[in-house]
């Protein structure tokens, strides 16, 4: 089956993040294909390369990262909540003034716009919501 | 692209306080531009959504509620309100605000864009849905 995936919380903060990802995992591993996996909401705090959990603990965004590179997967984190919750790329920090560095999207993702959510609905058999 | 696809979006809570009523109503209009059978329900704490006189001054929040009053010129104009969650509120059809649309196919006869319906209707509704949305 042919799924998109829409990750509405943040990180540690709620079980949805997590459950996205294991959720998204095992639909990967049973043979099934993610067209998409959109961040919104809080879901956007997933993508941030400046997560430091600690050493005992999970590593949400880098396990998203490596599912990503593994699978090829379409990380998507949407802009317009990314940009109100500092999360940017290299483009953007740029284009806001927000100086050398401060790009911190995660490997894997990519920020772009509300219109490939809908798209991901468009073209997946099942839009998948993980949110509170 | 094969034909248009149902997109319930399903509000459930208050309009302030959070910010899933916003960045719903973000997502509606982003994605009226996408041709599909798009419906909005309001149920639960989300029928403050659409509350008339809402005035959020001292919240130092912008005041988004006439941008549902818009929701006609982008071709959204099935909004799905839950009575028995008016009711638990103490609300009733009168304190919302007049939401309307023009019918082009009726020479853009002015027509309501609120559909009243009970909870087992509500739910008749969801289950027809492609993709459903809940904030």
């Amino acid at each position: 089956m042919k799924l998109s995936i829409l990750v509405n919380e943040g990180p540690y903060t709620h079980q949805a993040a997590d459950s996205a990802y294991q959720f998204t995992k095992a639909a990967l591993e049973k043979g099934n294909e993610i067209f998409r996996v959109f961040f919104y909401n809080d879901g956007v705090n997933n993508g941030t390369r400046l997560t430091v959990p600690p050493q005992d603990d999970r590593n949400i965004q880098k396990n998203w990262s490596e599912l990503a590179e593994q699978y090829k997967l379409d990380l998507v984190v949407c802009i317009a909540a990314a940009q109100r919750r500092g999360i940017l790329d290299e483009g953007e920090a740029k284009r806001h003034g927000k100086g050398e560095g401060a790009a911190n999207i995660a490997p894997g993702f990519r920020i772009s716009g509300l219109g490939q959510l809908i798209e991901a609905g468009i073209e997946a058999d099942r839009l998948v919501v993980f949110g509170d | 692209m094969s034909e248009a696809k149902k997109f319930l979006y399903v509000n459930r809570r208050a309009p302030y306080g959070t910010i899933y009523a916003l960045e719903s109503l973000e997502v509606v209009l982003i994605g009226a531009a996408f041709d599909q059978d798009v419906s909005l329900a309001f149920i639960d704490d989300g029928v403050f959504q659409i509350a008339k006189g809402q005035d959020t001054k001292s919240l130092g929040v912008k005041n988004f509620s006439p941008t549902y009053r818009a929701l006609g010129d982008y071709g959204v104009t099935k909004l799905y309100v839950e009575k028995e969650s008016l009711a638990e509120r103490g609300l009733t059809e009168d304190d919302l605000m007049p939401i309307i649309y023009e019918d082009e196919n009726d020479n853009f006869a002015e027509k309501p864009s609120l559909i009243f319906v009970d909870r087992a209707e509500m739910a008749k509704m969801m289950s027809e849905q492609d993709i459903v949305l809940s904030f």
